[in-house]
């Protein structure tokens, strides 16, 4: 059993679009891990059911008892996350901000503080319209630990993978280059690096790819809309080859991926054309380029 | 760190890719035509407004968190510290305390009740703060380094440095980074109002139900822009119809306009369209954040 995660750096080069037609293309031999938990989008091109559904519980929130506080303020005194406000003559927790530490807690002298388990969004297990499982979760509004949530929805999919001897796990990560990410990569044995010929598009690859080298992950490299600036798109070829990256495919700008969308399907099953062709290139490679 | 003349416009999406940054270079480009302002950008693990924007480096500084460092001469091994981490970021190995900087949240528990005071704070380097000048414009940067982990300590930190430095600005706006997790809600936390960029399409719908979600919550005043307006379907606009949620401005879908960010271009700058929407933005702002209660 071998793991594909999908990454980008910059958010919106088409990442989720192009790992949801792998996901097809790949059918019963994949079970997808949607690991953008922070904006998950994959579900609404999988028809997923919902099947098994769960709260997950991460991190901790400080929580007054109003009734046994002794107005000392030792609380907000200490409180590093500026969480606690006096609101009407009361010490009062702003959750959002609250990191969990338990700092306040521990040294209410009155012990009026609590510390409660944390929902910090929900997961599933789904079975979705390629015959095989994904699983996907929602990170609720503000939540920490998102990487926590990443990691929780990688090992449920290894799991699954294991016990249904499935050979690939493929995984949509997140954006940017931090905690998520790191715990996307992690395990992986081959990453997809979604970029676009933009001035950021090559940025954000660079950045993302600096993080890639420190896990020793081999890596190719998809250039998406890559007719939009064809010196960029050059620039990032030069790139690819400086660093020994594969370049796995460049797909032309192609508004089918958005009508797909629209229709709630990848582009596989939206249309039969050159983009299809290319998409199923790609998969064939990056299979290959992951087990040897 | 209120200052009551700076107006604080933070620009977020829960999508990536919906045009925050198109957005916030523009905007900020465009009213430092005729008035001060500074782009912040708060996206510090993928920072993008620098590339477009040529100005002058005119300050920089480290950008770091504070975490324990243990004094080994003074522990009495009394396993306090380690107690009362709830991030497990300080260990009891034996007779060693392990920190592990990554997992700290600096919030000086264990450095404080510590009996011996053996755990006292020290810097630990996030990234780096830039700052660049070009006329009535100011750029303000962070960026992680590649490895450390959080967003949340590094966004604080620049708005600090922001407020300190350019306290006395007209405008302010934040550059935030995508999604609906801690730091966006520590980038927009302090704004006086919100505008989410999206795309219509269902990605772009799905997510800005979530970012509207999050805005509601911190109670801010929030207006949408559709960016790439006419790919797509019309949800997205019958979504905020439906919500009574003001709908700014649409930026049509335009492959010149895309031609033009993928080599770092302003884009009002060419399109006459696009800055009549930002102007349309900038008075938006202004009257909403001159209703505010006070």
């Amino acid at each position: 059993m071998k793991e594909i995660v999908v990454i980008s750096g910059k958010g919106g080069t088409g990442k989720t679009s192009i790992t949801a037609s792998f996901a097809m293309l790949g059918g019963q031999d994949v079970v997808v891990a949607d690991c953008d938990v922070d904006a998950a989008d994959m579900h609404l091109l999988m028809a997923p059911d919902f099947g098994f559904t769960e709260g997950f519980y991460s991190g901790e929130v400080a929580v007054i008892d109003q009734s046994n506080c002794v107005l000392c303020g030792i609380c907000l005194k200490k409180c590093r996350f500026d969480a606690i406000s006096v609101i009407k003559k009361q010490f009062v927790i702003d959750p959002l901000s609250c990191e969990g530490c338990g700092y306040c807690s521990r040294i209410c002298p009155a012990k009026t503080i609590i510390n409660k388990k944390r929902l910090a969004g929900k997961w599933f297990i789904s079975q979705i319209k390629t015959g095989s499982v994904m699983v996907h979760a929602s990170l609720g509004i503000g939540a920490d630990n998102s990487g926590k949530l990443v990691a929780k929805v990688k090992n449920e999919a290894k799991e699954i993978a294991l016990e249904e001897r499935k050979d690939f796990i493929l995984v949509d990560g997140s954006p940017g280059v931090g905690c998520p990410v790191v715990s996307s990569l992690s395990g992986a044995n081959f990453v997809v690096l979604v970029t676009e010929p933009t001035v950021s598009g090559l940025h954000d690859l660079k950045r993302v790819y600096e993080l890639v080298k420190k896990f020793h992950i081999k890596s190719g490299c998809i250039i998406n809309k890559y007719d939009i600036n064809p010196d960029k798109t050059g620039e990032i070829l030069q790139f690819l080859e400086e660093n020994d990256i594969a370049h796995i495919a460049s797909l032309p700008y192609d508004e089918n991926f958005t009508r797909a969308m629209v229709q709630g399907q990848t582009v596989i099953e939206y249309s039969n054309g050159k983009l299809t062709e290319i998409l199923a290139e790609s998969w064939g490679k990056i299979k290959q380029l992951t087990t040897n | 760190m209120t200052e009551r003349n700076t107006m604080k416009i933070a620009i977020a999406s829960g999508k990536g890719g919906t045009g925050k940054t198109t957005l916030s270079t523009n905007l900020a480009a465009y009213i430092a035509e005729r008035e001060d302002v500074v782009l912040v950008d708060l996206d510090v693990e993928e920072p993008n407004a620098g590339l477009f924007f040529k100005g002058e480096l005119t300050h920089e500084e480290e950008i770091y968190k504070m975490i324990p460092s243990w004094d080994e001469s003074r522990c009495s091994q009394c396993g306090i510290c380690a107690k009362v981490c709830n991030y497990h970021a300080v260990i009891k190995l034996g007779e060693s305390v392990i920190v592990f900087p990554e997992l700290c949240h600096s919030c000086y528990a264990c450095s404080e009740l510590c009996p011996e005071n053996a755990l006292p704070v020290i810097r630990k380097k996030q990234g780096t703060l830039r700052e660049f000048s070009n006329q009535k414009l100011k750029l303000v940067e962070s960026r992680l380094d590649i490895g450390e982990e959080q967003a949340v300590p590094a966004i604080a930190k620049t708005k600090k440095n922001v407020s300190s430095r350019h306290g006395g600005m007209r405008y302010a706006i934040f550059d935030c980074p995508p999604g609906t997790s801690c730091p966006v809600i520590e980038a927009v936390k302090d704004a006086d109002i919100v505008i989410l960029v999206t795309e219509s399409t269902p990605f772009g719908l799905h997510d800005l139900k979530l970012a509207v979600g999050t805005v509601r919550e911190l109670r801010k005043p929030f207006g949408v822009v559709v960016n790439r307006f006419g790919i797509g379907n019309d949800d997205v606009i019958t979504y905020c119809r439906e919500q009574n949620i003001p709908l700014l401005a649409t930026i049509p879908n335009n492959r010149k306009i895309a031609e033009m960010y993928s080599i770092g271009e302003l884009v009002y700058r060419h399109f006459h369209e696009v800055g009549e929407v930002m102007e349309h933005i900038v008075n938006y702002c202004i009257n909403i954040v001159a209703e505010k209660p006070a």
